[in-house]
């Protein structure tokens, strides 16, 4: 017994597992390697991270099980947010949708309710989501093209016709008009006659990413600012249920980023939503605890999953080191994921069912509270109603088919998966530390660092891509001559014309002088410290429209332009 | 001598979205490739983009466009160069364009579409090729 004591010490003392490895490499490693070299000179993850041959316990020389992983379901949440993830319940699968007239999504959103998804995610088109109605002239040509047109309350009402607000949450993709259009949703669940506090979901209302990454702004960073934290102390008493901001490294990711870079800026952006938060008032318990955050899962797949470790352990480090919250769930990182639509071809595009697959996989090995996978034709055209259904049942097998599902943190204790997340959390720390040194996240943007760095970080894998350095099939290996012969959906011009003369309608219906007096409450509201939030409210309800809105707004917030940073 | 002067891109991106990955990885490749580029930034309409191109006195002019709306704003900025007697202004662009709106596109006087998967080197071997120096 005592003989086996000893050897089972000497097996996991350090020294002697580098002085075998040190013997390995000499006796096995490079007589073999002699004869059969390696592939490339460089092995790299998608964001061109080296990657080191081999993983093992001299890796993690400072591993402490307790401290760097824990428990499910507890600090520093490691493993995971619950304790028994999809063992209790698997993630909301949350198909994007919306094209063409309010009336035309509510039929794709049954649709999809009919087969399996159970939330709803909304996708404007692009006025909506710059704070523009479909009359305008710089709207032309863009009416339901890439979402769906939303002008005033009578197309949200349209919108949700028939779908019952009390049993479905919700996700809402928009960000400078976010305050409307939750204002919107509300008036529509109070039509249905559902208080606003059963009410459940997300909107987006990052408008930090997007200076970085996405865009799409109306009002210059500080006074966007002003209208969020006026929304978080908002709905913490009229909307508990609803997740006010979806802390969002998805477009950041979509714009070039590396992994890391998605990390760093999105964990930056949700360190400047608490501060402002806390100037604004609030107390930190008030409103962590429906903060959310959105991530990308791309092709590389052990990076992925490193990444959403490393971002779950580092926000619970963040919350707990610098904002002292009473309430576990203020440290818990809770995020919904997209597969990564910057990593799909318009050739061969069967292709991407595959990628798709591998990076919904990731997602769910790194521990997604909620999925959308993308659909194979999003490089040629919105998807069609075949193509969103593959996207669904690629999510539906990995569920119900794959057994990953049925244990929690599956890759935990991986030497190279925890190596990798380690090595992230540092790089991403360095360059928190560095927005930190700038003066915080709104500095740094208006320096326009992070811009660059991710315009950086897109020109070097484009570089890398064209000189072979990197892989994409179809594209640059095993490329095909080939005609596209797959249905891509197209959205009719008659879809403009339709929407003017809906607006035109409920322009004519509504009472004008009341549509008038509740701007002017809006416009008071905004030019001192009183919430602007349920004054929006009214306005919405007096079908007001979205451009009157943000108008009034601009005239006191005034509006931000792109300085073109290349 | 004319041929010798370096070519002058306007890089712009008309409408609302704001997807600019594309638009700047092409801005720095044809800068590397020894262009002068100028590019607008975003949000920008068919007007802006036709008076800056003649201000500037540019050989061609790129529009990324991934809205959707491609139809529409290339046909603006044609019909504004032409209106400015500037049709000799060579225009390109690039997103996500589906295969027979390229032709149309074409027929209206667009001289290339790049789509995704398309490398740089191909897009400034195409305008070394096709984008002459303007008088």
């Amino acid at each position: 017994m005592a003989v086996n004591k000893k050897e089972d010490k000497e097996k996991g003392d350090p020294n002697v597992i580098a002085r075998e490895k040190a013997r390995w490499e000499e006796e096995v490693l490079n007589k073999f390697v002699q004869k059969n070299p390696e592939r490339p000179e460089r092995f790299t993850t998608v964001s061109d991270a080296e990657i080191d041959r081999l993983y093992g316990p001299w890796d993690l020389p400072d591993f402490d099980y307790l401290r760097d992983l824990g428990f499910p379901g507890e600090y520093p949440f490691t493993r995971g947010v619950y304790p028994t993830m999809y063992r209790g319940r698997l993630w909301t699968m949350r198909q994007f949708a919306g094209f063409s007239t309010a009336k035309e999504t509510n039929e794709r959103y049954k649709y999809l309710l009919s087969h399996g998804t159970t939330g709803l995610s909304v996708a404007f088109h692009m006025p909506t989501i710059m704070g523009i109605c479909s009359s305008d002239t710089r709207s032309m040509g863009e009416v339901g093209k890439c979402g769906v047109a939303i002008d005033t309350l009578a197309d949200m009402e349209d919108l949700f016709n028939g779908i019952p607000l009390d049993k479905v949450t919700t996700s809402m993709t928009t960000n400078a008009p976010a305050s409307i259009l939750l204002c919107m949703y509300i008036a529509v669940a109070e039509k249905q006659g559902i208080s606003s506090s059963k009410i459940g979901g997300t909107i987006q209302n990052d408008i930090l990413k997007e200076y970085i990454a996405q865009k799409s702004w109306i009002f210059p960073p500080r006074e966007s600012m002003r209208i969020i934290t006026d929304l978080l102390a908002f709905a913490k008493d009229k909307v508990p249920r609803w997740n006010t901001i979806s802390i969002s490294g998805y477009h950041i990711r979509e714009a070039g980023s590396t992994a890391v870079q998605e990390l760093a800026f999105t964990l930056a952006d949700g360190i400047g939503y608490v501060n402002a938060a806390l100037k604004a008032g609030l107390t930190v318990d008030e409103f962590a605890p429906r903060l959310s955050y959105f991530f990308n899962s791309h092709n590389d797949f052990f990076e992925e999953v490193a990444k959403f470790r490393a971002a779950r352990r580092m926000w619970a480090k963040i919350m707990k080191e610098r904002f002292n919250p009473k309430d576990p769930r203020s440290m818990m990182l809770r995020f919904h994921t997209q597969t990564a639509g910057c990593s799909l071809a318009a050739q061969q595009p069967m292709n991407n069912i595959i990628r798709t697959t591998i990076q919904a996989l990731a997602a769910v090995m790194g521990g997604t509270q909620s999925l959308h996978t993308n659909s194979l034709d999003e490089t040629l055209s919105l998807p069609t109603e075949e193509a969103v259904t593959i996207a669904l049942r690629t999510q539906q097998i990995i569920a119900d088919e794959s057994g990953v599902t049925n244990t929690t943190d599956p890759l935990g204790g991986s030497y190279f998966v925890e190596a990798l997340t380690n090595r992230m959390e540092e790089q991403a720390f360095d360059y928190i530390n560095k927005i930190d040194e700038m003066g915080g996240i709104i500095s740094a943007i208006e320096n326009g660092f992070p811009q660059r760095e991710i315009a950086d970080a897109a020109y070097h894998y484009q570089r890398q891509l064209e000189r072979g350095e990197k892989i994409m099939v179809g594209v640059n290996k095993y490329v095909m001559e080939e005609d596209s012969e797959i249905d891509t959906l197209v959205i009719d011009e008659s879809v403009e014309r339709e929407q003017k003369q809906r607006l035109n309608e409920v322009i004519k219906k509504r009472d004008n002088a009341k549509v008038k007096e509740e701007l002017a409450k809006l416009k008071k509201a905004a030019e001192g410290t009183e919430n602007v939030m349920p004054h929006i409210l009214e306005s919405v309800k007096a079908y007001a429209t979205l451009q009157e809105m943000t108008g009034t707004l601009k005239e006191v917030f005034g509006e931000y332009k792109d300085p073109g940073y290349i | 001598m004319k041929d010798d002067r370096k070519l002058r891109i306007l890089i712009g991106k008309p409408g609302l979205d704001g997807h600019d990955r594309g638009v700047k990885v092409v801005a720095r490749a044809l800068r590397d490739a020894g262009m002068e580029v100028i590019y607008t930034g975003l949000h920008q309409t068919p007007e802006m983009i036709v008076s800056a191109a003649v201000q500037e006195d540019v050989d061609g002019v790129g529009l990324s466009i991934l809205s959707g709306a491609h139809n529409h704003l290339f046909s603006e900025v044609i019909r504004l160069l032409k209106e400015e007697g500037a049709d000799d202004i060579t225009v390109f662009g690039g997103g996500i364009i589906p295969d027979d709106d390229i032709m149309k596109l074409k027929e209206m006087g667009v001289g290339a579409i790049f789509t995704p998967g398309d490398d740089t080197d191909k897009i400034v071997e195409w305008i070394r090729g096709n984008v002459r120096p303007r008088g």
